[in-house]
């Protein structure tokens, strides 16, 4: 209970609300490096997927590298990066950028995947050209599939966002980081509360997004495939 | 080049094997980490696997009940490794706990889905079957449903024993053990990329031949899956949609009861997903979690 109380007033005490330090600031910061990571992966990766998944090439490629992503620490890729090409911000986009394709293109190759070979064939026999065929119905039927990779990688990236900390930027996990220093636990305890709320709200801002995005027949159709 | 990178790789293998482990001192080196590794990530996947059996039986069971418990479990999931390690720590402090409850309950994540699949992929005839033979809720449990559960089951496994494995490393953040404090201590903080490298091959490495056991005992705790070319080990969904009702009442009631028989019917009427031959849909191949 004490900590409770303890959390509370580091919440509630107002220097905590304002200046370059601040919660405002430092949630500001996490959201930006995590939105950045976000979409430089989002584009590597859904434009990839969408090609090796239309023409099948590399599929097997892309499932054994999700497969040895999946088993890489995240902290080894993260601090082998940085010792590498040193501390700053654009280290840390690699790594984060390194952890959060494979979920995406992974996803994006089995959404277009896994049309059904009717579907497919019936757009061709209407006459549309592959492009089209890939615009039109692989990419409509696939944006479930995609928008979960997504929100995988989203979540991910806002983790390693937090231990970016440790390399020297800025954002939630500086409260981590300073609070273990200090041997202050309340706040390290808060900038955990608050990358938690930080996960939790990305989680519901994707399902919010697959309700706006996703067409209601694949959508309902994933949903009783899970 | 090529050379540089070899020279490297050679001077990177050179610490591994001298700083292995330490004699007379027996919580230095990388072995000690490794085993700390090793224990915590074991621990972790047994005591999901543990949860998420009973939790998996009452969700087939009562389905009503199955839909919170999943958002619950998602939910939980979402909330990032490190942040859940540094909550733990006012109850757990620097106990095996702080890093292993966490990871226990992501582990749900996946173990619970295919529990509930596995056990709700027995087919209505064979479960008939069995109810007509006369057997009750338990022994078609333990003969008929788990059985046909096992495979579904060990395929999540797989998918959360790796995850796992890589997630402790993280716990190193928090001032506990395993082969992320190799990362961090002996190689972040010093600046030296060996114990890096050697942190995150082991990791892969200790993930993979997990893999590789798993799949080793599943072949041996199911040798009647083995026939099919290994594709029985794969979560199958939309099956009870595909295979016609009673179309293998005969082969269920001829008296092979049980993952046999369900085995037939998978054989004869094969779910197209619209991939190859073979191919199913694979919740754990796509990233779902």
């Amino acid at each position: 209970m004490d900590i409770l109380t303890d959390l509370l007033a580091w919440f509630a005490d107002p220097a905590q609300w304002t200046g370059g330090t601040g919660i405002p600031a430092r949630t500001g910061e996490h959201v930006y490096y995590s939105l950045l990571g976000l979409s430089l992966s989002a584009a590597v990766a859904v434009p990839l997927g969408l090609v090796t998944g239309h023409t099948g090439v590399g599929g097997f490629l892309t499932t054994s590298l999700a497969n040895f992503a999946r088993a890489l620490p995240t902290i080894g890729v993260l601090f082998l990066i940085v010792l590498a090409a040193g501390i700053g911000l654009v280290p840390v986009l690699c790594a984060l950028v390194a952890l959060a394709v494979p979920p995406i293109l992974v996803n994006t190759h089995e959404g277009v995947r896994g049309v059904e070979p009717r579907l497919r064939d019936a757009a061709f026999g209407m006459g549309m050209r592959g492009h089209q065929v890939l615009l039109r119905l692989e990419l409509p039927v696939a944006v479930p599939l995609i928008l979960i990779g997504m929100r995988t990688a989203a979540v991910q990236v806002v983790a390693t966002a937090t231990i970016a900390a440790y390399v020297g930027v800025g954002g939630l996990g500086r409260y981590i980081v300073d609070g273990q220093a200090r041997q202050d636990l309340t706040m390290m305890l808060g900038g955990s509360t608050l990358v938690v709320l930080l996960a939790v709200l990305t989680t519901l801002l994707f399902a919010g997004l697959r309700r706006l995005l996703a067409a209601p027949g694949p959508r309902t159709g994933a949903e009783a495939a899970r | 080049m090529i050379a540089e990178a070899w020279d490297w790789a050679a001077r990177v293998t050179e610490w591994g094997v001298a700083n292995w482990s330490h004699p007379g001192e027996s919580d230095r080196g990388v072995l000690p980490r490794l085993t700390e590794h090793m224990r915590l990530a074991y621990l972790s996947i047994l005591i999901g696997l543990v949860l998420a059996l009973p939790l998996g039986l009452a969700c087939a069971r009562w389905r009503p009940l199955y839909p919170p418990v999943l958002t619950g479990v998602n939910v939980l999931y979402s909330v990032p490794s490190i942040a859940l390690f540094f909550l733990m720590l006012p109850y757990t402090g620097f106990s095996d706990w702080t890093a292993v409850v966490p990871l226990a309950l992501y582990t749900l994540v996946v173990l619970l889905p295919n529990v509930v699949d596995g056990l709700r992929q027995v087919p209505d005839h064979v479960r008939q079957a069995a109810v007509a033979m006369g057997f009750g809720p338990l022994r078609r449990l333990v003969y008929v449903e788990t059985p046909v559960a096992v495979p579904v089951i060990i395929a999540g496994l797989r998918v959360a024993s790796v995850a796992t494995i890589s997630m402790v490393s993280v716990a190193s953040l928090v001032g506990l053990g395993g082969l992320g404090q190799l990362i961090l201590s002996d190689g972040f903080r010093r600046q030296f990329d060996a114990p890096i490298v050697v942190g995150i091959v082991l990791t892969v490495l200790l993930a993979f031949v997990t893999d590789a056991v798993l799949v080793l005992a599943q072949r041996l705790l199911t040798p009647w899956t083995r026939g099919d070319g290994g594709g029985a080990a794969r979560p199958r969904r939309r099956r009870r949609a595909a295979v016609p009702t009673g179309a293998d009442a005969a082969s269920a009631s001829a008296g092979t009861v049980g993952p046999e028989a369900a085995d037939a019917a998978r054989a004869r009427y094969p779910v197209r997903t619209g991939r190859g031959p073979g191919y199913t849909a694979e919740e754990g191949r796509s990233w779902t979690s």
